[in-house]
């Protein structure tokens, strides 16, 4: 995929680098911190399985455990950033940043169901772009369904602007240097 | 069946005309193979049309070639609507590096607009 987006001029930022550990709204104690592929691959496979595949889009996540562990290997590959929201043992939340050039990215999250609507999405994306700019990482861009206004507004909250509003997807950037 | 695909030169779109041509092979399909100036790619539409004539080759399969101008998802649709096509069958989206589908800006033509039914090849 070539970089022929538009991206916002300024900077936005500054974004807290993990571990950020937080109180959600619902009182939960929540970390979020670096994915560790030997202390976190496992809870992030359980927390995949246990998605909602109405909470899917465009695709992903992907369902059925081989799909899954091909994609998180995918993700989660080299030069990739990748952090996990924690409650407990239990990895709830998950966002990431998967290169498409030197200092670009295409960035994901995923909040499990019962954990939505809490705080933590806002909080994840902020520590996934403070640990991305600490990786280089100079512009990401992501794409969400038109329709889908909570994720819009969450994303517009921590400086994404819409760089592209004409295709079925709604494309947004940001600008972290 | 009657069946009309849509190649523009995306990598999704020559997926899509290799399962095609496969599956005529198998069912004896009537196939239309249709080249659209795609402004995503902006492919050559002879190195696509040579690139057509490898796969049905390889395949033994025998479709019709024929170029489209102008707009390419309007241009498709009427030309299945005016022939009775069966079927249309595209490429179904690229894939970004995250893994999420984009569909396409014809397929998302198509789709919206076509009364023939469309296949979308994943």
């Amino acid at each position: 995929m070539t970089d022929d987006k538009t991206y916002p001029d300024e900077p936005a930022g500054p974004f807290p680098e993990p571990p950020t550990p937080v109180e959600d709204r619902e009182g939960r104690s929540i970390t979020v911190r670096r994915y560790d592929e030997k202390r976190d691959r496992e809870a992030l496979e359980a927390m995949y399985e246990a998605f909602d595949p109405a909470d899917r889009a465009q695709g992903i996540p992907p369902t059925g455990e081989d799909r899954i562990a091909d994609w998180l290997d995918s993700i989660t590959g080299s030069g990739t950033v990748n952090v996990v929201a924690t409650h407990d043992d239990a990895a709830v939340g998950h966002a990431t940043l998967v290169p498409d050039g030197e200092v670009t990215a295409e960035l994901a999250i995923f909040v499990l169901q019962d954990y939505q609507g809490a705080g933590i999405g806002t909080h994840l994306l902020e520590t996934l772009l403070g640990a991305g700019r600490a990786a280089g990482f100079e512009r990401v861009w992501l794409s969400v369904e038109r329709w889908n206004e909570p994720a819009i507004s969450l994303y517009e909250k921590v400086g994404f602007e819409p760089s592209d509003t004409e295709s079925f997807e709604h494309e947004m950037t940001i600008r972290l240097d | 069946m009657k069946l009309l695909l849509g190649i523009g030169g995306s990598d999704d779109s020559i997926r899509a005309l290799e399962r095609a041509v496969d599956r005529a092979a198998e069912t004896g399909d009537d196939l239309t193979v249709a080249i659209l100036r795609n402004p995503a790619t902006e492919a050559d539409p002879a190195e696509i049309e040579a690139r057509v004539q490898t796969v049905l080759d390889d395949a033994g399969v025998e479709a019709t070639i024929r170029h489209l101008d102008g707009d390419p998802g309007s241009e498709l649709v009427d030309l299945a609507e005016r022939e009775a096509y069966d079927r249309i069958i595209l490429g179904g989206g690229e894939t970004s590096p995250m893994g999420k589908i984009k569909l396409g800006s014809i397929a998302e033509f198509v789709l919206l607009n076509s009364h023939v039914s469309v296949t979308l090849v994943r």
